[in-house]
C-alpha cells in the first residue's frame, strides 16, 4: 500500500534532519511513499486560534487531496498529526463543521468523505512493518546508547489511536530493537512549551529546563523526539538551560535518524550533521558507525 | 392448568355484566364525559347496569358494585378507571367478597391512557366508549381461573460472610430458622475485619467485629461454610435447590483446634508468599491462619505454595506438630453438597479501585504510595508493623498526603461518588496525625460527611491541625522542581480555594480509593437470576422503596453489593433483608398470579423450540410423553413461550387468543 | 496603596458570552464542571496563568467576558491537551481556549505587541497568501513587530541553523495558491449564511 507523505511546512525547514532520516528508514524497509502533491500548511495550532472553521477546511483539503489519490496519510509532525486527526473527528461530529467545510472543499473541486486514514510513522513502523521485521534488519545496533524516549503531547493527545495515551511505549519498543537501552523517562508526555520560547521565553524556557534535567539526572546520552518543535525547543537553547554549576550538553535526535543509523545508513543520510549540539565524538566513543 | 382454549360460546349468552365508570374526582370527569360513556355502556349488548360513580375505589364505590352483583346477579365487571396497577386488587376483592370468582374482572385506563393525556373532549370520550366496548366483550370469555399456593420452605441460604452476612445471618438464627452462611475466604469477616478503627466513633473494627463472628460460629440455627461457594442453583421462591463447593483446606474441621503448632514447624522458616489478608505488606507461610481472630479457627492450606504439592517430598513437620489430633489430610479433595433452601441473602460485598489504572498517581512504581486499605492493615496493630507506620522503604513519613476521589466521580473510571471515602480518609488523617505527629495534607474535592455524627468528626478533625487543600490531585511524582522537593513525592495540584497551583511534598502517599462491585459480580448475578445495574450494582426492585429486594422473588441483597456504603447502612440493609426474608417464610405460601402459560398437550408435537426462549426456564421437555411442559410457579406470564411457539400450541391464562382477539374486535367495530 | 472596590453586579454578567461558550465545540459539558481544579493541576502552563484554566471555564461559563478575554492564559495555552486527558467531566478545554483566543482577537483584546497573538495573525496570513508557511521569515515578522532587539539575540542561532541547512530562506508556497483564497472566501460565506 503506498501512502502519501504529508511533510508540513517544518520539515523542510528546521525540521530537515527528520524527513531525510524517516525517508531513508521507509526505503530500506519497503514502505511506499510519495509526498503529497500540492498539500497546504495544515494551520497547526496557530490559525486554529484565529479562525477556527477556516482552519478546518485548510486541512481538510489535504485530507481530500489524498483521498482523490486513494492514498492514507503519513504525518509525521506532531501538530499535523493532531490538527489532520481532529478535522476527520471534528467533521464527523459536528455537523455545522462538516457543512462549512464539505462546501469550503467543493468550492475547489474537492470532497472529503472522511475514510482517508491519517497515521504517525512510529504506528506503521510498529504495527505495518513490525518489531521483529525491524529487529532482523538491523546492520548497526545502537550498542546500549541510552536514550531517553520523548513523545511530547500532541501524537498522544487527545487521540491516542496507536499508543497509550499516559504512557507510550511504540518508540521505547523500536529503540529497544535498535539495540538502545531506553531508559525510565517520566517526563516523556510532559509539553515542551511549543512556540513559548519564542513568544514567552521566561515560560517556553521553563518547560524546556524540566525536560533537560529529568533527562540529565536519568543518565541519558541522547533524547529521542517525533515533533519538530520539542526538538528545537529541546537542543537549541541547552546553554541557556545550564548555567555555571549545571552544564547541559544532550544531543537531541529523532528517532528515524537512530532508526536509520541501526538500519545501517550512514551519519550524512541520517542527516547527523544538521545537529547542532554535536554528536559525532559521542557515537565514536560507543562504537556506534559514523561513517 | 392445561384447558381447551376453546371458549363455551354458553359464555357469552350467559354472561351478564356491570360496567362501572370513575370521575376520579376532576381526573378523569374532567375531560371525558363520563355520563355519556355510563349511558353508552347500558347500550351494549350483555351489560345489565352500568353506572358512573365519583370514587370508584372508595368504600362506598366498592359497596355498589357489591350491592349490585347480588341485586342484578351480575356474573362480570368492567371497571373504567385508573391504572390497574393501582386498584386492580382492590376490585378483585370486591369480587371474591360478593361471591365471584375475582378474574371476572376487567379493567379499562380511562384516566393515565385517556384523560391525562388528551385535550380534546369529545374525541377522548369517544376513545373511552371504544375501549369500553372492548373490555365488556372480552370480560364475557375470562375464565374462573384461581390462584395457586407455594410453601416457602423456612431454611435460609446467605452468601457472603462479611458484616451484612453475619448481621442477616444472626438475626434470621435468632429468629430461629435455619441458616446456611457461605463464604469463598477461609474465614467469615470481610472488609471490615481488615479495617483498624471504624468511623465516626473510632471504635475498633475487629472489638465490635469479632462478638458477632464467634456468634455466628457458635449459632446453634447457623451452618457456617467457609472456604465454600455456590456453584449451581435452581428452583423458585420457597424451594431452592443449591449446590455448594467445599474448596479443600487439606485440614480436617471437625479435628482442628486452630492451635497453630503446624504453622510454626513449617518447614519454611519464615512465610515467603505474599499474605493476603496483609494485602502483600508481609508474607505467609504454606499453612496459615488469615488473621488471629479468625472464625472458624481452622488453618488452611495453600496448594499453590505448599511444597508437598508440588514435589511430594516434604518432612511434613505439620502433621508432625498435629499429632494426636491427625487434623491434617493432604488428600482432602474439593466436594459439593447439596442444600434446599426458600430464601436467600446476597451479601457479596464490594472491591476497592485498582489506582494503576490511574498511573499518574505513582502507585506501583514508588513503594511509599499506598491504598486507603494497605493504610488500614500498616495502622492495625495485629498488621505486618505492628500497627508502627512504617513505609516499604524503612522510615516513618514525617509527611503524608491523602488523595481523595481516586477512581471515584471520574469519566474515565468511575462515575459514581463512593460515599465513603471523604469519611475514611477523615478517619486515616486522625489516625496517622494521632500515631506519628506528621503533617497530613488532605486533597478533597468535597467533604462528604452526611451520616449521624459525620460533621461533627469533620470538626473535630478540623482542630487536629490536618491540612484540607480542595483540589483534585493531577500528579504524585519524585521529580524534584525545588531543593526541598529532593527525596520527596511532590503532589501537584491547584488549590482552588486559594487560585493556584501547589507542589506539595510528602514522604508517603495514601490514595483514597473508591468502592466498585465485585470482579465476578456479573457471574454471581446470573447465578442467581438476578440483574446488575449498569453501572455493575446489584439491581434492587425499586431504588426508593425496595432496596433490599430484587425482580426474583425470594432473594434479597444487603450491603455493598447493592451500591457503595458504610457500615451502619450494610447493617441496616442486612437487617431489612432478614426481614422481608422471615416475611415470606412467616406468610408460609405466597399466591403468584395465575396468567401462567400451558401447553395444549393435544396440539404439541415435541419440537422444543419454546424451551430455549423462556428467560426464567420455565420449560421442560417430557420424554415419555415427548412433549413440552410448563412449571406453573417458574412461568411469570412474558408471553414469549406463547408467541414463539411455531404450532401455537401454547395458550396463556388470561391471554388467550379469543379473549385478546375479541378485544380487538370490540375496539374496532364503530359505534 | 491602591484600593480596589470588588463587587460584581447580575446586571454585568454577559449573558450572550456564557450562551456562546457553551455552544463552542467542546463547552458540551461546561456546565457540569465540578472546579475539581485537575486541570490546573496538569497544565504545564498555570504556574503562569493569572487565572489558571479552572477558573477560566468557570468565569467564561458564568458570562464574565472582559475578565477572561483579557486574561494572558488563553495565550499561555500551547494546547498539549494535558488537561481533558484527566478531566472526570470529559470537558474539551483546550477547544475552548481555541475558541477564546479566536474571540479575542476578533474583538481586539488583547495589547498591540503581545507576541503571542501577534505570532497566530502573522502565521495565518502567511498561510492565506502561500498556502505555507516559510519558518525564517514568520520569526522575523514577529519579532518586527514586537521585540525588535530580539532578532539581534536570536542572530547566532540563525546562523548555526542557516549553515546546517535547517533555514529556508527561500518563501515556500504552494502550485494552487488562489484555491486557499477561494476556500475562505465560501467559509466566510457559509458561516454569514449560518449566522454563526
Amino acid at each position: 500500500m503506498k501512502y502519501a507523505y504529508y511533510p508540513g511546512c517544518s520539515l523542510k525547514g528546521t525540521g530537515r534532519a527528520y524527513e531525510e532520516s524517516l525517508l531513508a528508514v521507509f526505503r530500506a524497509l519497503g514502505i511506499e511513499f510519495e509526498e503529497l502533491a500540492d498539500w497546504n500548511c495544515c494551520g497547526a495550532t496557530s490559525y486554529m486560534s484565529v479562525d477556527q472553521l477556516s482552519s478546518y477546511a485548510l486541512a481538510a483539503r489535504n485530507l481530500a487531496l489524498a483521498e482523490r489519490e486513494h492514498k492514507d496519510i503519513i504525518a509525521p509532525c506532531a501538530a499535523c498529526y493532531l490538527v489532520l486527526n481532529k478535522t476527520q473527528h471534528y467533521m464527523h461530529d459536528y455537523p455545522e463543521i462538516k457543512l462549512v467545510v464539505t462546501r469550503a472543499l467543493s468550492a475547489i473541486g474537492l470532497t472529503c468523505d472522511g475514510h482517508t486514514r491519517v497515521r504517525h510513522p512510529l504506528d506503521i513502523l510498529l504495527h505495518e512493518v513490525g518489531v521483529p521485521a525491524i529487529a532482523a534488519k538491523v546492520k548497526a545496533p545502537l550498542r546500549g546508547l541510552k536514550v531517553a524516549p520523548y513523545y511530547g503531547c500532541q501524537i498522544v493527545r487527545p487521540y491516542a489511536t496507536f499508543d497509550d495515551q499516559r504512557n507510550p511505549t511504540s518508540m521505547d519498543q523500536l529503540l529497544a530493537a535498535c539495540g538502545a537501552k531506553v531508559i525510565n523517562y517520566s517526563s516523556k508526555t510532559q509539553c515542551c512549551g511549543a512556540s513559548q520560547k519564542g513568544t514567552l521565553p521566561e515560560v517556553g524556557l521553563d518547560r524546556i529546563r524540566r525536560l533537560l534535567s529529568e533527562a540529565q539526572a536519568e543518565g541519558a546520552e541522547v533524547i529521542a523526539t517525533v515533533c519538530p518543535l520539542c526538538q528545537f525547543n529541546l537542543e537549541c537553547f541547552q546553554e541557556e538551560v545550564g548555567n555555571a554549576h549545571h552544564h547541559i550538553s544532550i544531543p537531541v535526535l529523532y528517532f528515524s535518524q537512530l532508526l536509520a543509523l541501526a538500519l545501517g545508513a550512514s551519519a550524512k543520510i541520517a542527516g547527523l550533521q544538521r545537529c547542532l549540539v554535536p554528536v559525532k565524538r559521542l557515537l565514536t566513543s560507543k562504537e556506534i558507525a559514523y561513517a | 392448568m392445561p384447558e381447551t382454549s376453546n371458549p363455551s360460546a354458553a359464555n357469552r349468552e350467559t354472561a351478564r355484566v356491570g360496567v362501572y365508570v370513575c370521575h376520579c374526582g376532576t381526573n378523569i370527569a374532567g375531560t371525558v364525559d363520563v355520563k355519556a360513556l355510563a349511558d353508552y355502556g347500558a347500550s351494549l349488548p350483555g351489560v345489565a347496569v352500568s353506572r358512573e360513580y365519583k370514587y370508584m375505589c372508595s368504600d362506598p364505590g366498592q359497596a355498589l358494585i357489591q350491592q349490585d352483583i347480588r341485586d342484578h346477579k351480575l356474573n362480570r365487571i368492567v371497571v373504567a378507571s385508573c391504572s390497574p396497577l393501582l386498584h386492580e386488587p382492590t376490585f378483585r376483592r370486591v369480587l371474591n367478597r360478593a361471591g365471584i370468582n375475582p378474574f371476572f374482572l376487567q379493567m379499562v385506563n380511562i384516566r393515565e391512557h385517556v384523560s391525562w393525556v388528551h385535550l380534546d373532549k369529545a374525541a377522548a370520550t369517544q376513545k373511552t366508549k371504544d375501549l369500553v366496548r372492548a373490555a365488556v366483550r372480552r370480560v364475557s370469555l375470562h375464565k374462573p381461573l384461581q390462584k395457586r399456593q407455594v410453601p416457602i420452605n423456612p431454611t435460609v441460604l446467605v452468601v457472603g460472610g462479611g458484616i451484612a452476612g453475619i448481621h442477616a445471618a444472626l438475626t434470621l438464627a435468632d429468629a430461629g430458622k435455619q441458616v446456611y452462611l457461605v463464604e469463598r475466604e477461609p474465614t467469615i469477616g470481610g472488609h471490615m475485619a481488615m479495617f483498624d478503627k471504624t468511623f465516626p466513633t473510632l471504635d475498633c473494627a475487629a472489638c465490635i467485629l469479632t462478638p458477632k463472628m464467634t456468634s455466628v460460629g457458635s449459632h446453634p440455627h447457623i451452618k457456617l461454610w467457609t472456604y465454600s461457594e455456590v456453584v449451581q442453583v435452581e428452583g423458585y421462591v420457597g424451594n431452592y435447590k443449591v449446590k455448594v463447593k467445599h474448596k479443600p483446606r487439606y485440614v480436617i474441621d471437625d479435628l482442628c483446634i486452630g492451635c497453630q503448632e503446624c504453622i510454626a514447624a513449617c518447614v519454611y522458616k519464615e512465610g515467603k508468599t505474599a499474605d493476603e489478608f496483609n494485602l502483600g505488606l508481609s508474607k505467609r507461610k504454606p499453612v496459615y491462619l488469615p488473621f488471629p481472630q479468625a472464625v472458624p479457627q481452622k488453618v488452611v492450606i495453600d496448594r499453590e505454595t505448599c511444597i508437598e504439592f508440588k514435589s511430594g517430598k516434604c518432612k511434613k513437620t505439620c502433621i508432625e506438630a498435629c499429632g494426636d489430633r491427625h487434623a491434617i489430610d493432604f488428600k482432602q479433595k474439593e466436594s459439593f453438597e447439596e442444600i434446599e433452601v426458600g430464601t436467600i441473602v446476597l451479601a457479596t460485598g464490594f472491591k476497592t479501585f485498582d489506582p494503576k489504572r490511574n498511573p499518574y498517581y505513582g502507585y506501583g512504581r514508588y513503594p511509599n504510595v499506598y491504598t486507603s486499605l494497605e493504610m488500614e492493615r500498616l495502622i492495625n496493630a495485629s498488621g505486618p508493623t505492628n500497627g508502627e507506620i512504617v513505609m516499604r522503604d524503612g522510615k516513618k513519613p514525617q509527611s503524608v498526603g491523602i488523595i481523595h476521589c481516586v477512581g471515584s466521580r471520574d469519566a474515565n473510571t468511575n462515575r459514581w461518588c463512593s460515599k465513603v471515602c471523604c469519611m475514611y480518609s477523615l478517619k486515616l488523617a486522625h489516625l496517622v496525625r494521632e500515631r506519628t505527629g506528621a503533617e497530613v495534607f488532605n486533597f478533597y474535592i468535597d467533604m462528604r460527611t452526611p451520616g449521624k455524627g459525620y460533621e461533627e468528626f469533620y470538626d473535630r478533625l478540623l482542630d487536629e491541625g490536618v491540612h484540607f487543600v480542595r483540589g483534585r490531585v493531577a500528579e504524585v511524582s519524585d521529580f524534584a522542581a525545588h531543593s526541598s522537593e529532593k527525596g520527596k513525592l511532590v503532589i501537584r495540584a491547584e488549590d482552588t480555594l486559594a487560585g493556584f497551583v501547589r507542589r506539595i511534598p510528602v514522604d508517603m502517599v495514601i490514595l483514597s480509593v473508591g468502592l466498585e462491585p465485585q470482579a465476578d459480580a456479573q457471574d454471581v448475578r446470573r447465578l442467581f437470576n438476578i440483574s446488575c445495574a449498569s453501572e455493575g450494582w446489584f439491581l434492587e426492585r425499586h431504588p426508593q422503596l425496595a432496596p433490599v429486594s430484587t425482580f426474583t422473588e425470594g432473594v434479597y441483597i444487603a450491603g455493598a453489593c447493592q451500591g457503595p456504603k458504610d457500615i451502619p447502612d450494610s447493617v441496616a440493609q442486612a437487617g431489612a433483608a432478614a426481614a422481608e426474608a422471615l416475611a415470606l417464610i412467616d406468610a408460609q405460601f405466597v399466591e403468584p398470579e395465575p396468567y401462567t402459560a400451558f401447553v395444549l398437550e393435544g396440539d404439541c408435537s415435541g419440537c422444543k423450540s419454546c424451551i430455549p426462549l423462556c428467560p426464567y426456564q420455565a420449560i421442560s421437555f417430557l420424554e415419555e410423553k415427548k412433549k413440552a411442559s410448563i412449571n406453573e410457579v417458574l412461568c411469570k406470564g412474558c408471553g414469549t413461550c406463547v408467541a414463539g411457539c411455531p404450532s401455537g400450541s401454547i395458550a396463556q391464562n388470561f391471554f388467550e387468543d379469543e379473549e385478546i382477539f375479541e378485544e380487538i374486535e370490540g375496539v374496532l367495530a364503530y359505534a | 496603596m491602591n484600593l480596589q472596590r470588588r463587587v460584581k453586579f447580575e446586571a454585568e454578567r454577559d449573558h450572550e458570552f456564557a450562551q456562546w461558550i457553551s455552544h463552542e465545540v467542546g463547552g458540551e459539558k461546561l456546565r457540569h464542571c465540578l472546579q475539581c481544579g485537575l486541570c490546573s493541576g496538569s497544565c504545564p502552563l498555570s504556574l503562569y496563568m493569572d487565572y489558571t484554566p479552572r477558573r477560566l471555564m468557570y468565569l467564561a461559563r458564568e458570562g464574565f467576558k472582559a475578565e477572561v478575554l483579557s486574561s494572558l492564559s488563553i495565550w499561555l495555552c500551547t494546547s498539549c491537551y494535558a488537561c481533558i486527558v484527566e478531566c472526570p467531566k470529559n470537558i474539551n478545554i483546550t477547544e475552548l481556549m481555541y475558541a477564546l483566543k479566536e474571540r479575542a482577537i476578533q474583538e481586539k483584546f488583547y495589547p498591540r505587541r503581545f507576541p503571542v497573538p501577534v505570532m497566530a495573525q502573522q502565521f495565518s496570513r502567511m498561510v492565506r497568501s502561500s498556502g505555507r508557511v516559510t519558518e525564517s521569515w514568520l520569526i522575523m515578522r514577529v519579532f518586527l513587530r514586537t521585540a525588535i532587539w530580539r532578532l539581534l539575540g536570536m542572530g547566532g542561532l540563525g546562523l548555526k541553523l542557516l549553515r546546517a541547512g535547517r533555514m529556508r530562506l527561500k518563501r515556500e508556497k504552494i502550485g494552487h495558491r488562489r484555491e486557499i483564497g477561494q476556500m475562505l472566501d465560501t467559509v466566510e460565506a457559509t458561516r454569514k449564511e449560518l449566522g454563526a
